[in-house]
Parts: structure tokens; C-alpha cells; sequence
């Protein structure tokens, strides 16, 4: 008996779990097919009496520029994660199989800066940008992000299980030590730089607080920015094109997850067991 | 291919000395093995020779000319490691080919896509893939070209390793215990591969190696190091006949020497257990003596140390006898033909002697020891 109770405890527990987390999409989702008159109506139903999902779809990409703010959504993740692998590979290289003397003290920093909120920085970022002329740009959006303690730890990780005679057989064939970065380190991580990407993405995709301090032009706004934008200008009146607008933004995600999904799971547990 | 010369190496690791005062010297087209037990220092003396680590003291000459400034890029030296160190993300052929393309192609024509269009960059690579198969066919990786290190097997993959290090033609090889992942066949059948191409190639190879057996299958000479330091360099016989100390007389020879105490008589005459033996020491140490015999070389006789018979071990050939006796720490180990074994019954009493002896002074350096008269034995047993 309680060899089967066991089990099917354990998973009546992670279904309820389950259940939790992805109560807000099922009902984003349920919303955003639905008209005005019931999202407010009395009883909740999941489907709607009547389907008005093209109406809320068709609104969030004309009301507002959602196309545009996906289309930054998309310029500021890749930027930020090509410019994050580009700093972050070497510096977990030089970390994890470079002999020099203060290595430890780095490492110590990169694992201290892990622990800094990325809201402490923030004020004399802005002023830095702002006397770079920068504000209201891309590269304001960007630059902060350009080095992630995270990535670098992570890598480092990584690149440590890579036996140490492939880079010494590198070396004797004649690569750089940047070309071993890129030609042997690189192509050994790739389910770590996956994993890290797929964090990467997430994060930056819904990071709002420092595109908000950072961009004030409609046209350079990023997903969550917009919505905010959408619901600010609406004014809560149409929830249906706003639920419309959210899942269109959060279906990258989901999609880049499921995508990267082994990769991720790969990566992880590489860099954490061995 | 050419001579190398370490001069007085010395290494330390923190306050640890990896390697104290290393010098030898491997003439152009010799295969020197590098012999000693792990922790010895053999594998950090190989890694300063290719570059990879640098000294505190010494030179390092490649041909006669002092390499110790330069990257292990430009020592033109090609090493085989224990573990292969094969590129997993990239084919057979690949490996192979890269240590060519950092040499021959410039750094645009390596691009990935860009570099097709560089003026020369076909012909070059042509020219390498050429090459890659030339070195390829003799070692039988011609048809494995397109497969990846991790669907080949163990000795497909040291032939891999040996053809990279081979395909750019190095002056010299250091090869890291390349046999030691391999199965017990195997290794044999690579020794001699391996042993074939440096006569082939008339290459000079520095061996590494704990494996003394494989040391003096293929060396032309053999350096046993310990605690960082070489204490004899010499062809394989001489190592075996001819050890400086009992440390070198040890390491060398499958089963070991026997070691045991005796006592010598002021006239010389050497005396094991109360059996006078045949052998006549100069010299004025007396304490601590012990004498070394190879199990070959020890032998059931009409006279000779009293022993019982404990253990027989059969090897197809030969067999072992295990002798124990009041007095000795380690059984006495001689080997006879397999026949021979018959003769003898576990348990009985048996006497050996020595046809061929060394002898050690207590700090284990080595003693002048003669074969010695019948005469020299009687008057050894009077004195007894």
C-alpha cells in the first residue's frame, strides 16, 4: 500500500503545482478570446459563448505597435546574449584553465557580483549613458547587459570537466589561446551555451524595469514595455486585445524553451554534477 | 627530426621540487623511454620539453638550439597523450588535418565561410587533405576519415592521436603513456607499430611510461627517474644486468628482483641466511647489505638456502616458485621451466642458489661482487 500511496502522492502534489503555475496562462489564454461582455460576466467560463479572438488579436497589433515591440524584443535578446557568450567564453576560459596569479580573487568577484541586484547599479548606469549621449537607444538597453556574471560562472563550470590535455594538444597544434576558446572550448559547451542562452533570453525578453528607465520612445520599446504601455493607454477597458497582446509576447518563450528544452536540461546538469 | 637536450632541469610545484637537476640527452632518431612510477616527474619533464610548462632552472635544445623562451606553437614538437586528447567535435580527418591548417593556412583563409574565397586557400587545402591521407593509409584510418573520436575504439583512437602527431612531420615526439588505455593485445600489437614507425620515420621519440616491461621492449635506451630525479640512463640489457642502485635494480624486471640481507666476511665472502655462497664482495661496507637476484637467475640446487616451498605459480612456460623461510621478509621468487616444477612439492624443503648475483650497501648503491671459487666457499663456511 504504501509502496503505490507514494508515488501517486508525489505526483498529486506536482500536478497541484502544476495546476498553480500555469492557472495565469490558462486564463491569459481564455481571455484573449473573449469579448468585453465576458470577461466581466458573473460566472467564469474557459470557452467563450462568443469567439471574438481575431477582434483581440487584430486590436493588439493595430491599437498599438506590437509587431515593432516584438521586433526589438527580438534585436535586444540577441544582441545582449551574442554580446554576453562573446565576453562571457573567454573570461570562463581564463577562469577555469588559466593559470594566473589573483584567479581566485576574480573568481571570488564574479561569484560576488552574482549577488548584486541588478537595481543597485541602475542610477549610475543612467548617468553614465546619459553623458554618453545614449538614452532612448538600443545600446542603452543593451550595454548593461553586455557581461553576465551569471554566464561567466556558468561556463566556467563547464569549460572545468574539459580534460586538460585537449587544450594542451591545442596548444602543440599551433591555436591561439582565443582559438582554442572558439575552435575547441565553443563546440565542447555547446549544451552549456544552449542552457545559458535559452536563461539569457527569458531574461531579457521579460525584463522591464531597466528598459523602462532606459527608453522612452515608443518605436524602441521591448514586449513587456509595450504592454505596460497598452494597458496605461487603454486604461483597462479592453482586457481582451491586452491578454491578446501577452500571449502573442510570451509565445517565444515557450517556443524557445520547448526548443532548447534537452539542450537546457543537458546543459544544466552538466555543468552542476560533474 | 632532431636531438633534445635537457640540461639541468629543475621544476617546483609551490615548495614542492618536481624535478631536481634532470639532464639527459636523446640523440637525433633515438627512442628514449622515460621510465618511473607515477609522481616521478616523467610527464612534468615531458610537458616543459613540449612548452607547456615552464622551468625554474635548465635548458631546453631542440637540434642544438635552446628552445626554452619559445611557445610549444613554434617548438615543432608533436605529442601523443594518454588520454588522446582527440577534438570530439570534430571528424577524424579533422584532427588530423588541424595541426596542418594552423601552419599553412593564415588565419582569413581558416574562416569558416570567408575563407573559401581567399586566393590559395583550395589549393592549400587541398595539398593538406593529401597529406592527412598519406599518413592516414599506413595506420588504417583511411576508410574512418568522416567518423567522429567517439564512434571509434580504443586503438582506432590511438591511431588517430599517432596521425596527428605524425601528418606534420615534428622534430621530435613525446609520446605520454599512449599505450596505457589500451587492452593487454592490443598494446603488444601498437608497441610494435609504433616501434616499426620510428625505424621507418627514423624519428626521435621520448617515451614516457610506468610500464618497465614496455619501456625495454622498445626503447633504445631507457631513464628510470624517481622523486624527480634520473638516476640511470642506459640500454635496456644494461639496465637489467647492470643497475646503478637497488632503487633502478627494482623498478626493472617482471617479477621483481629478489632482495635480501646478507653478511659479508672480512675476506669477502658473502653469506645469506648461515649458507656461504659463491660470490666474493671488495669493498668496506658491512651493514645493511643486501644482495639481488633475478628469479631467472636463482636456482634449485644440491647447496645452496634453505627454503620450504610455498606457492607454485604456473605461467605456460615457466613457473614461479615461492620460497619462504625463517628470517626473510619477502619470499624468494625463482622461475624454472614449467616442467621443472613437477620436480618440487609444495611444502617440501628446497635449497637455491644464486648463479648471478648484485650486491648493495646500505644506502643501496652497488657493490663490486665477483663470482667466487669453490675454495672461497669452503673457507666461508669454515669462517661461518
Amino acid at each position: 500500500m504504501v509502496d503505490r500511496l507514494g508515488p501517486l502522492f508525489r505526483h498529486a502534489v506536482l500536478l497541484l503545482g502544476a495546476a498553480v503555475m500555469l492557472a495565469p496562462f490558462v486564463l491569459m489564454l481564455s481571455l484573449s478570446v473573449k469579448p468585453a461582455a465576458e470577461i466581466f460576466a458573473p460566472q467564469f467560463r474557459l470557452l467563450p459563448e462568443q469567439w471574438s479572438a481575431w477582434e483581440n488579436y487584430s486590436a493588439a497589433f493595430t491599437k498599438v505597435p506590437l509587431a515593432r515591440f516584438l521586433m526589438n524584443g527580438f534585436i535586444v535578446t540577441f544582441c545582449i546574449f551574442a554580446a554576453q557568450a562573446v565576453t562571457a567564453l573567454p573570461m570562463a576560459y581564463a577562469l577555469a584553465k588559466l593559470r594566473w596569479r589573483g584567479r581566485d580573487t576574480v573568481f571570488g568577484l564574479v561569484l560576488l557580483a552574482l549577488l548584486v541586484p541588478p537595481q543597485v547599479p541602475a542610477i549610475p548606469l543612467y548617468i553614465g549613458l546619459w553623458q554618453l549621449g545614449l538614452l532612448d537607444t538600443y545600446a542603452a538597453i543593451i550595454l548593461p547587459s553586455t557581461v553576465s556574471v551569471f554566464g561567466i560562472f556558468l561556463m566556467r563550470q563547464f569549460f572545468r570537466t574539459v580534460p586538460n590535455d585537449l587544450i594542451a594538444a591545442a596548444r602543440m597544434d599551433g591555436l591561439s589561446e582565443l582559438g582554442i576558446v572558439w575552435r575547441i572550448m565553443l563546440p565542447t559547451a555547446a549544451p552549456a551555451l544552449a542552457a545559458f542562452g535559452c536563461l539569457s533570453f527569458i531574461w531579457n525578453w521579460n525584463e522591464f524595469f531597466w528598459p523602462y528607465i532606459a527608453v522612452q520612445s515608443e518605436h524602441l520599446m521591448t514586449p513587456p514595455l509595450g504592454i505596460a504601455f497598452f494597458s496605461d493607454t487603454e486604461s483597462g477597458t479592453s482586457w481582451g486585445p491586452l491578454m491578446a497582446a501577452a500571449t502573442v509576447t510570451t509565445a517565444p518563450l515557450a517556443l524557445a524553451f520547448l526548443l532548447a528544452q534537452r539542450a537546457f536540461v543537458r546543459g544544466v546538469t552538466m555543468s552542476g554534477v560533474k | 627530426m632532431a636531438s633534445v637536450d635537457l640540461i639541468g632541469i629543475g621544476k617546483k610545484f609551490g615548495a614542492t621540487d618536481v624535478l631536481r637537476d634532470v639532464t639527459l640527452r636523446v640523440a637525433d632518431g633515438e627512442f628514449l623511454a622515460i621510465l618511473g612510477a607515477s609522481g616521478c616527474g616523467k610527464s612534468t619533464l615531458l610537458r616543459i620539453l613540449a612548452g607547456l610548462e615552464g622551468t625554474d632552472q635548465g635548458e631546453v635544445r631542440l637540434g642544438g638550439i635552446e628552445v626554452g623562451h619559445l611557445r610549444p606553437k613554434a617548438r615543432d614538437l608533436a605529442m601523443v597523450f594518454q588520454s588522446y586528447a582527440l577534438y570530439p567535435y570534430m571528424t577524424v580527418g579533422q584532427n588530423i588535418a588541424l595541426p596542418l591548417e594552423m601552419r599553412r593556412l593564415s588565419a582569413w583563409q581558416r574562416l569558416p565561410l570567408l575563407g573559401r574565397l581567399m586566393p590559395g586557400t583550395r589549393a592549400a587545402r587541398e595539398n593538406i587533405a593529401e597529406d592527412v591521407a598519406s599518413v592516414a593509409g599506413p595506420l588504417q584510418l583511411g576508410a574512418l576519415l568522416g567518423r567522429k573520436p567517439a564512434q571509434l575504439s580504443g586503438g582506432q583512437r590511438q591511431r588517430v592521436a599517432l596521425a596527428r602527431a605524425m601528418v606534420r612531420q615534428p622534430a621530435a615526439f613525446l609520446m605520454d603513456e599512449p599505450l596505457s588505455n589500451l587492452d593487454a593485445k592490443l598494446r603488444i600489437e601498437a608497441r610494435a607499430e609504433i616501434v616499426a614507425l620510428q625505424r621507418r620515420l627514423g624519428a626521435t621519440i621520448l617515451y614516457v611510461t610506468h610500464d618497465q616491461e614496455e619501456a625495454m621492449a622498445m626503447a633504445d635506451r631507457v631513464a628510470v627517474m624517481q622523486g624527480g630525479r634520473v638516476l640511470q640512463v642506459a640500454a635496456p640489457q644494461s639496465l637489467y644486468d647492470d643497475p646503478v642502485s637497488l632503487d633502478v635494480a627494482r623498478f626493472v624486471g617482471s617479477p621483481p628482483m629478489n632482495v635480501f640481507p646478507v653478511r659479508l666476511h672480512s675476506s669477502g665472502a658473502v653469506e645469506a641466511l648461515g649458507t656461504a655462497l659463491p660470490f666474493h664482495a671488495t669493498g668496506t661496507a658491512r651493514e645493511g647489505i643486501v644482495m639481488g637476484v633475478r628469479p631467472e637467475a636463482l636456482r634449485p640446487a644440491e647447496q645452496g638456502i634453505a627454503v620450504t616451498l610455498a606457492r607454485i605459480e604456473r605461467l605456460g612456460g615457466e613457473a614461479l616458485l615461492y620460497c619462504t623461510a625463517p628470517g626473510l621478509a619477502q619470499p624468494l621468487v625463482a622461475q624454472v621451466e614449467a616442467g621443472e616444477a613437477n620436480d618440487h612439492a609444495i611444502g617440501a624443503p628446497l635449497r637455491l642458489m644464486p648463479r648471478r648475483a648484485l650486491l648493495f650497501d646500505g644506502d643501496g648503491k652497488r657493490m663490486v661482487c665477483r663470482a667466487g671459487s669453490v675454495g672461497a666457499m669452503a673457507l666461508a663456511s669454515a669462517h661461518g
